[in-house]
Order: C-alpha cells, then structure tokens, then sequence
C-alpha cells in the first residue's frame, strides 16, 4: 500500500514538474525582489491573465480534438483592431474613420466577434471537409488573417480610444471586482459548461479520443469541429478586444504569436495534444503558472531576448512532458 | 549445451496494484513449435515484452542456447537472434517490400568515402528471401499493395533474414482466410526443419493443436504448466486456461424467431470491388450470422446499412417502409446499432471514462431544457448496464482503456442498448476476448433476440458461425452466395458457399 503511495506521489510530481518549478521560482523571486508579492503587481498579472485565459480557452477545444488554431494570435490582433477603428475618440486627431459616429461598445464587440468568426468558421470548414491537418490550415490562416488585417488598417497603428472603451481594463464592479476578471470568470464558467453538462462538450472529448469511433457512434464529426473553430475564434475576438483596451491601442502586431503561449499553457495545464483529456480548471492553473514564469523574468530583469529563449523552451518541454505520459502507458 | 534453445526462468513483473507475471518459467527446444496459451490478460503479451526488453521484469533470467543473455531493448533481441511477428504489424506500407526488409541495415557500397545504400543487392537479397517464404513478389512493389498475411510473410521473411533462432508469432493467423493460414503453417514448418524455435501465441485452439510440438498455458500471470500437444484436446486446454471445465462452447438458444423486421433488396456499394447486388432478410428475435472470407466484404456490407459507407443501388426496408441510411445518425434514429470488428479503432474513447463510453451514441435522450445533460440519469443508465451485462469496473468513472477485452466489448454493447436499437449489428463480436468473456457475451446476444431484437453476427469464427446463428449467410467476393439454416449448416457447406468466386 505504501509503495503505490510513493509511486502515485512520484507520478504526481513529474507530470506537474513544470508547475512546481515555476512556482517555486516565483517563491525565490518574491524572496529575492519583495515587490513581486506586492498588490500591484497581482492585479498586473489578474489582468495579463483574464485575456490569456480566454485566447488558451479558445484553443483548448482545437487541441482537445487533435487540432490546433494557430491564426489564434492573428485573429486576436485583427479583433483588437476593428475595435480601434470604430472606438476612437471623436475629436482624435488620427481617427481612423472620421465621420464615423459613436457606436455602442457592445455593438462593436459584437462585430469584432461576427467578423472573426467567419474565419473560425472558414478553418472548421478546411479542416472538417477538405481534411487539410489543422496544423497547416490554420498556419495559413493565420497569414490570410494578418494580410487581411494590413489591408484593413493600412498598416496604421490605432490610437485615441474612447474612455468608456479604456475604462473596460481600468474599471472595476462596484469599484472592487476588475471588469476584466468578471469576464474572464463568466467566459470560464460557460466554458466549464460547454465542456462538462453539455452534448457539445461530450462529443468533443470523443472525437478527441477517437475520431473513427465518434463517427460510428452517429456524431456529427464535421459539425462540432466547426463549432470549435468559430468558438475559438470568438474567443480569440473577444480577447482581442479586452487587450485593446488594455493597451490603449493597436496594431497589425497586436496578438503575435500569443497561439504559442496559448498552446503551451493549455499543456501545462493538462490538456493533451493526443486528443480528448484536458479541464477548464487546468488550463487556468496553466495559463497562470505561464503568467508568473513571464512576470518573474521581467521582475529578475532578465533580458526580453532571453525571456524568448525560455518561453520557447517552457513550450517544447511542456508538450514533451505531456506526451511522455502517454508513452511510458505502452 | 543446453537441450532447450530459449529458457525463461522464474520471470516475474508487477505493475503497480497487479502482479502481471509471477515466476513463470518457459522452455523452447529447437526446431519446435512451442505454442503459448492463455485468456486474455493471463500475461502472455507482457511475458513476451519482457523478453524483448520491452518491459523491465523484476525478478528472473533468460538464457538463449544456455547461455545468460541480458537484452536491453527490440533492437538487441533482433540481434541476439529473436525476432517477433507482432499481432498488429508496423511496416512502412509507402515503401518496398525490400526496403521493409532491410530497413535499419541497408546493404551498402562505398562511393569513395560515403557508403550509399546498394539498392541491386537489397533487391537480390530481398528476392532471395521473399522464395524462402514461398513467396513470389517483386521486392520492389510497394508494401502497401499486399495483403496482411503476404505482409506478415515479409515480416517473417525479415526475421529470417536476420538468422533468427527464435520467431515469436503473436496472433498471426487472426486476420488471415484458410489458405493463407496453410500458407503460414507451411512457412513455419519450413523454419522448424531449420532449427528454429517458434513461440506461437493463438487464441485458436484447432491450430494449436495442429501445428504445435509443445503448449504452454498460462492463467492470470502464473505459469501452469507445458504438455506435448499430442497429449491435449480442445477441452483439456480450456479447462486448463480457465481452470474449471466449460461443458459447453455456446449457451443453449433459447430465443424464436419472429417475423420480418428489416429487408434489404439488391444492395449494391458505390465501390467497384465492394458488394454487389445482395439481398437478405432479417427477423426479429433471430440472430443471423454472416459468413465468408477475409474480403468477402461482409463488413462493407453492413457498414453501408449503418450509413459509414455508401450504396450506388439498392433498397433497405425497415417493416416494410424504405428508409434511406446516409449516415450512423440516421441508423440510429432508424434503430440500428453497430459494433464494429476493430474495437480498438473505432469502438472504445480510450482515454474516456466507461460512463462517456457507454453514453456517448445516446446523449440526446439526456438532455434537458434542450442543453444541460442530466448527469443523474446518464449515471443510472450506466449503472444499469454495469449490472446487466456485469461489467467487471471499480467505477464507472474508470478509464475504458484500463478494463480487459470482453469488458470493453461489453461497454460497447451498452452504448448501443442505451439507444434500444431493434437491429444490432455486431461485426467479430468475440474476436480477442478470453473464453470465459466470449460465453458471457453470447449469453447477452441470446437474451436479446428473445427481447425480440434482431442481431446479425459478423463471424469468421466457424465454430461460432455454427454455434450461435439461427440462420447463416454466406457471402464471397462481395456477392451473395448461399443460405443456410441453422440446423442444416456444416462446416464443409459454409466452405463450399464462401468459396464460391466468380
């Protein structure tokens, strides 16, 4: 009895190894630099991690059914700047489209979901019928998209937005709760949801598991894939909006690259690119875990060359170590 | 010089909470067959890793040719002269026969200083062996363009290649027709005659006792004995295996055919090579085995009444009324069922739990306020089954991958009695299950005909095409070629009908 204790407390450590360095890196660092624990500092990363949470949301369905979404950056920076443009302060000078008059803020999200969704629903499409491997779809889309974005905004970074729109990064609910992490609480719940009561969540998982097998058991495989994919690029639509108002600003490099991190800390957190396992809950722990690994480095002064080194490497060894699991099974 | 060629002594493994081999001991003499017996899980295939360094045993030592030998991994026991045929081959189906052969140890020649692989002699070579196998093909066709059993030739080909002295065949006849089994056993006395020791694992038993010297039978990791297969007969193997005597193979039918329940009229596939013009009935409350061949595409057959395949021509009547199947979905509203011969491919979520298994083809009837699943009845229904068809699970929260064949087998029939279907399909429902699991579920295919539900039984299994069908049809080469009923089918009439091409 003891000795399956011992083995299950070893198994526990090496498939969360990576959480527990980070962590205990972070515990080294609020050692070392005392403002790293400092209140500031925690809301910083609250607020890094509400958009984060939502863009590894998006693409933990892509990942769960052995997809993947790498326009996800893409699509965040093209959702962050149609934002801008029909945002921007009426008596800026720079505005984007002068005559334009205010727009409801609601509305505006809505059309930055609408507009990102259509190439969701393009990389379902793709994979779903033509069965180009997602890897490759969405690496083309994630080009189309960033084109798509130039022509757009003829290359010109957006700025003067409307402090209504500014105040969604800044304001709080009753001056306490962060806007930002009332929406990121909502979209998790309803991502639990999806993912834990409902059919959709359920033939996910299966296909997943076992394509072949979903096919058999009457699920509608090409469907819920497209459902996953314009989802995710709602998702992506309205993290790009949050990091819009963020920032202040926006521009055609807004969102680049962030389907690296996204994909990394989904595997941190459990979700396997082997298909059908993989929680709401993890995919959290792991977004926040990445987060802290970013916010240590900056709080070391590591230099932001360096910070890419270990992003990337943080990337690799997560997806080994994930794999790893599932070989030693054989 | 020791009388055996490959002794295994005392090897013991354990996983955590089970203790998968437990000193069993294995003598293989030269130039025998030595055939190795045991229900699924009885620890044949982790007996088999552990010699091939696959697994690391715990306790125990082997010796090849009486000498100690220590192997690491695949790759040393290949070199140390033991070479396994896997159950499910991994060959490189885009690449030649010679270069599957070869792969990993191309012959050579140096261009100047670079030695570049010397395609004529791998080509010669490879021709060379592929005779040995009695094979004619061209070593540089594509491996792709053989059928399984030329393939497993190939592979065997390649263990002899590599002077193997001892050949381990796991299951390889359990895809293969009649004659390519002949072909097989020809294969394997040539390598006898040479010298070669071969541990041959079947679930088969009239094959055994054919083509073995000695049999080894193992039951729940524990070694219980080797006899001279001259000494045995299908029952003392099973009781051994089982270790209780099993009276009888089949439970006794009790079920009664009813009237007709589905009709199919000149089905045809939208596939050149596939079925063609097939017509058949089926009533209620029978079971109905499809016999035939490998290839005797029995399975396209049913797959396109499922909706995975397509027809070109052809009617489907279900009571009567033509319903259209363009997809499972429309099977199942249809209530039809499918389990399908790969359970592995397309039947169990591996990394799913046993509740989202069984569940899975059925969640639209627990859904409620048109969204949220009712966890409480999904659990009740999976209880029920567990019970039913007493699926041996801890819980239903365990992982589908960590249950034995027949169980899982077992989770699969669940899924589709969740739906109530009238016509269940089961395409090999038994094959790689152990004998106890195998009566089990034919005890569940009698319960249901008598439920009134209809049941057509893909077999390749003869005597299980004999024992269990109210009623056989035999197909060849994608056509139709001759009914039999129960009481009247011998092996030899389902041979004529299955034999029956052009």
């Amino acid at each position: 009895m003891n000795k399956t204790k011992n083995v299950d407390a070893k198994k526990l450590i090496s498939e969360n190894i990576l959480i527990i360095i980070v962590l205990a890196m972070a515990v080294g660092v609020g050692i070392y630099r005392p403002n790293f624990l400092s209140g500031d500092n925690f809301a910083n990363l609250a607020m890094n991690t509400a958009s984060r949470f939502i863009i590894a949301l998006g693409i933990s369905g892509c990942l769960i059914t052995k997809g993947n979404d790498l326009s996800a950056g893409r699509t965040v920076g093209l959702g962050a700047c149609i934002a801008g443009t029909l945002l921007q302060k009426a008596d800026y000078s720079g505005k984007f489209f002068p005559n334009l008059p205010e727009m409801n803020l609601f509305l505006v999200l809505l059309i930055c979901i609408g507009i990102c969704c259509i190439f969701g629903f393009i990389n379902g499409c793709v994979v779903s019928f033509w069965q180009v491997p997602p890897f490759i779809a969405t690496l083309g889309m994630q080009t189309i998209v960033y084109g798509i974005c130039m022509v757009y905004t003829k290359n010109v970074p957006l700025g003067g937005y409307r402090d209504d729109y500014l105040n969604i990064a800044k304001g709080r609910l009753f001056g306490v709760i962060p806007y930002f992490f009332l929406i990121a609480t909502v979209v998790g719940a309803f991502m639990w949801f999806l993912y834990n009561k409902t059919r959709h969540g359920k033939y996910m998982y299966a296909i997943g598991g076992n394509e072949a097998a979903a096919e058999v058991a009457g699920i509608n495989v090409a469907k819920t894939k497209i459902k996953i994919y314009v989802l995710a690029s709602a998702l992506f639509a309205l993290a790009g909006f949050m990091l819009g108002s963020k920032a202040g600003g926006a521009s055609v490099n807004t969102g680049l690259s962030y389907e690296l991190e996204a994909i990394a800390e989904c595997t941190i957190g459990g979700v396997s690119t082997n298909g059908g396992v993989g929680k709401v809950s993890g995919i959290l722990v792991g977004v926040l875990v990445f987060e802290i690994l970013k916010s240590s480095m900056q709080f070391l002064k590591i230099d932001t060359s360096w910070q890419y080194i270990v992003q990337g490497a943080v990337i690799i060894i997560a997806v080994a170590l994930d794999l790893r699991k599932y070989l030693a099974k054989k | 010089m020791s009388d055996y060629l490959l002794e295994m002594r005392g090897i013991s493994k354990s996983f955590p909470g089970v203790k998968a081999l437990d000193n069993v001991t294995i003598k293989v003499r030269p130039g025998t067959v030595h055939a190795l017996m045991g229900e699924n899980g009885a620890g044949k295939s982790t007996l088999m890793k552990c010699l091939f360094g696959i697994y690391k045993m715990d306790e125990g030592e082997v010796y090849l040719e009486g000498e100690k030998v220590h192997i690491a991994n695949a790759d040393d026991a290949l070199h140390k002269g033991i070479a396994m045929v896997h159950q499910e081959l991994q060959p490189i189906p885009e690449r030649s026969i010679a270069e599957n052969i070869f792969c990993g140890r191309y012959p050579t020649k140096k261009v100047g200083p670079f030695p570049i692989v010397d395609h004529k002699r791998m080509y010669e070579e490879a021709e060379q062996l592929l005779k040995e196998v009695r094979m004619e093909y061209d070593p540089k066709a594509k491996l792709g363009t053989l059928s399984i059993s030329q393939m497993q030739s190939v592979e065997i080909a390649k263990a002899v290649s590599m002077n193997a002295k001892v050949v381990i065949l796991d299951e390889p006849t359990s895809s293969l027709t009649d004659n390519e089994v002949e072909a097989l056993f020809r294969i394997v006395n040539d390598l006898r005659k040479k010298g070669v020791g071969i541990i041959y694992i079947s679930h088969k038993m009239d094959e055994i006792l054919r083509i073995s010297d000695d049999v080894s039978i193992m039951r729940d990791g524990q070694y219980i004995g080797t006899w001279e297969a001259k000494s045995l007969t299908i029952d003392t193997i099973i009781a051994k295996m089982v270790g209780r005597e099993l009276s009888n193979m089949y439970p006794p039918r009790d079920n009664v055919p009813g009237e007709v329940v589905l009709e199919a009229k000149g089905l045809t596939s939208v596939l050149p090579k596939s079925f063609k013009d097939v017509s058949f009935t089926l009533r209620r409350g029978e079971i109905l085995g499809l016999g035939g061949l490998v290839g005797a595409q029995r399975s396209e057959l049913m797959e396109a009444l499922f909706g995975v395949r397509h027809l070109a021509s052809g009617e489907i009547l279900l009571e009567g009324k033509p319903i259209k199947v363009n997809s499972p979905k429309d099977a199942i509203r249809n209530g039809i069922g499918l389990i399908t011969e790969d359970r592995r491919g397309t039947g169990i979520f591996s990394v799913l739990s046993i509740a989202d298994n069984v569940s899975v083809a059925s969640l639209d009837k627990y859904v409620e306020m048109k969204i949220v699943l009712n966890d409480k009845k999904i659990e009740q229904l999976v209880q029920d089954n567990v019970a039913k068809l007493s699926i041996k699970t801890p819980s239903s929260k365990t992982l589908i991958q960590s249950l034995s064949g027949g169980n899982q087998q077992k989770v699969i029939i669940s899924r589709w009695l969740a739906n109530d279907p009238d016509i269940l399909i089961m395409d090999e429902p038994t094959r790689g299950i152990d004998v106890g699991a195998k009566y089990e579920i034919y005890q569940i295919m009698i319960e249901l005909a008598k439920q009134g539900k209809a049941i057509v039984m893909i077999s390749s299994e003869m005597s299980e095409l004999l024992g269990m069908s109210d009623r056989i049809l035999v197909m060849c080469n994608g056509r139709l070629t001759g009914e039999l009923s129960g009481e009247e089918a011998t092996q030899e009439k389902v041979m004529h009908f299955a034999t029956q091409f052009n």
